[in-house]
């Protein structure tokens, strides 16, 4: 699911919760990988199917306090 | 090349801090050799969602893996503890006996949880802590295993993260702490007293000011019921020892630095110190295992155990390690967390350490959702929000600034704040403890 081709970077977010408002704008933008329980607790799926790319980054952009951190770079193989 | 080129920068430990040290090294524009040295055989992954949704069940604790934020180009020596570290010759020794040499070393070992003594039942079957991802799987698998009753020892952040999660599944469970209520050494039990509200609305048994004395197993060497100091007795036949961590720096006897189970000493700009005092220039600390001066509180030593600390300490470090020795920067952080348990997201700015009063200046304890403030001789040093995080940034404003307690406001849905006595368990030691996550 999360496993890497070499090219592509692993589909992996984080989003920090300290910085986090809980105002959901990533759960319109990403209903399938952000939900928001309660009134603010947000849960994600950190390492969410790679056909969710396109929402993701759309959700990333609608953060209003840039929240949520994906992968950029490629996974490495151990450089000996 | 001289062998100190080819040396380069060596990390030790790959989770949060080492990862985030590392990229922010390259960031910063690093290009000699990176090594990351980490005891576990697992890429860096999150902790946090371990101890609610991977307990809970809704992740697999290995789809926690943290994302790469930037090109390494590292070698990554996984699986392979540090057993020492040699000053003189700028050398860490692995435990397979590989030796490391480095130009600058950043220590970012974290902590370790504290595990139940071995002579009282520590080493019975059914007995879990909860640090690492593999802790998680087996927990978890346990608790889907169904258990007649669950144990948790300990009503900090963990022990109560777990509690929820177990309630959540349906499971018995009680919680035992010595303090009259959950969190009562970060929050005091004037805010403590709203998660045993909590704790009791969910059906779990929380029975406050209880010692375990031991754990007692069956034949097969499997936990079956707890001894409490006060004679009593509880059946229960899974354990989570939720009683705080210890820094991760056995590793560092014998070097020559200030190191204990309290964490690694290090001066402002994250340098750790020599036993004389006198700051490495080669080695810095971030995250978990580091202890060190913190501005914003007069710069008394503090070790904090929260994701947003290792994040931004380990790009200081990391900052400091490549800037010279005229250009290092203090360390001016202030703490934070969240933890969400029993429907609530809490959180949390600033240490509440010697708070003498504290104020609801929103909302209300009764409806479990308000936002209080902490104060110490006339003065804001933290707050809490219980879902009402959107007003936490206003506090964390009024803490840097030094801002009067308590806090004069535009009174719009109380007329005069609320106050109460903190309420923190004593004697209150000023010990790393004190921002256990646990
Ligand atoms: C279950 C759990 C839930 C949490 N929830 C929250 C939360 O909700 N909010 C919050 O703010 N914080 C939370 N935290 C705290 C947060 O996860 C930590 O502050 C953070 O992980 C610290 O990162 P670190 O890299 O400094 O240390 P760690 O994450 O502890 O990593 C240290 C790494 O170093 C390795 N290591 C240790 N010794 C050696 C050695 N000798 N050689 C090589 N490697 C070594 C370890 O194996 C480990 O992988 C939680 C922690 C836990 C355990
Ligand atoms: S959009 Fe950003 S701030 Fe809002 S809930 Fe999502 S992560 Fe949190």
């Amino acid at each position: 699911m999360s496993a890497s081709d070499g090219r592509d970077p692993a589909l992996r977010i984080v989003v920090d919760l300290n910085r986090c408002q809980g105002y959901a704008q990533c759960c319109y933008a990403a209903p399938g990988a952000f939900v928001l329980r309660g009134h603010e607790i947000l849960f994600y799926d950190p390492s969410p199917p790679a056909h969710r790319r396109g929402e993701i980054e759309r959700a990333v952009l609608a953060c209003p306090v840039r929240a949520i951190a994906v992968q950029t770079a490629a996974d490495e193989e151990d450089v000996a | 090349m001289s062998a100190a080129e080819l040396a380069g920068i060596v990390v030790v430990g790959a989770s949060l801090a080492g990862l985030r040290g590392a990229e922010a090294l390259r960031r910063g524009g690093y290009e000699g050799p990176l090594t990351i040295v980490g005891a576990e055989p697992h890429r860096p992954y999150d902790r946090p969602p371990l101890s609610k949704h991977v307990l809970a069940g809704e992740l697999a604790a290995d789809a926690t893996g943290l994302p790469a934020l930037a090109p390494l180009r590292a070698r990554w020596r996984l699986g392979q503890p540090t057993v020492g570290l040699d000053r003189a010759d700028r050398i860490v020794r692995l435990a397979d006996g590989t030796r490391l040499a480095y130009d600058r070393l950043l220590v970012a070992t974290g902590a370790e949880a504290r595990p139940w003594p071995a002579p009282t039942g520590g080493t019975l079957t059914g007995v879990f802590t909860l640090r690492g991802r593999d802790d998680a799987a087996a927990l978890r698998a346990a608790l889907a295993a169904g258990p007649r009753r669950v144990l948790i020892v300990g009503a900090g952040l963990i022990g109560c993260e777990a509690a929820s999660c177990c309630r959540d599944l349906g499971l018995a469970v009680t919680v035992v702490d010595p303090n009259p209520t959950p969190l009562a050494r970060s929050l005091g039990t004037g805010i403590g007293g709203v998660i045993a509200a909590c704790l009791r609305d969910a059906g779990v048994a929380f029975r406050p000011g209880t010692q375990v004395r031991a754990f007692e197993g069956d034949g097969a060497g499997h936990v079956v019921r707890a001894r409490f100091a006060d004679g009593g007795a509880i059946e229960a036949d899974l354990v989570i020892a939720a009683l705080g961590a210890t820094r991760a720096t056995g590793w560092l006897a014998g070097a020559g630095l200030r190191a204990d189970a309290g964490g690694l000493t290090c001066d402002a700009a994250c340098r750790a110190l020599a036993a004389d005092g006198t700051p490495c220039p080669d080695i810095y600390a971030a995250g978990d295992v580091a202890r060190w001066p913190i501005p914003v509180y007069g710069g008394r030593l503090v070790s904090v155990e929260h994701w947003g600390n290792a994040v931004e300490q380990a790009g200081h470090a990391a900052r400091n390690m490549l800037a010279g020795p005229d250009d290092q920067r203090p360390y001016a952080h202030l703490p934070a967390y969240w933890s969400s348990q029993f429907g609530i997201n809490i959180k949390a700015v600033g240490l509440t350490d010697g708070a003498d009063s504290v104020a609801v200046v929103q909302g209300s304890r009764a409806s479990r959702r308000f936002l209080a403030v902490y104060g110490r001789a006339g003065q804001t040093i933290a707050a809490v929000s219980f879902d009402q995080a959107r007003w936490l940034p206003a506090y964390a404003d009024a803490i840097l600034a030094g801002r009067p307690f308590p806090p004069i406001r535009d009174a719009t849905d109380r007329a005069r704040p609320e106050s109460l006595a903190p309420g923190f368990p004593s004697p209150r030691a000023v010990s790393a403890d004190e921002f256990a996550h646990a």
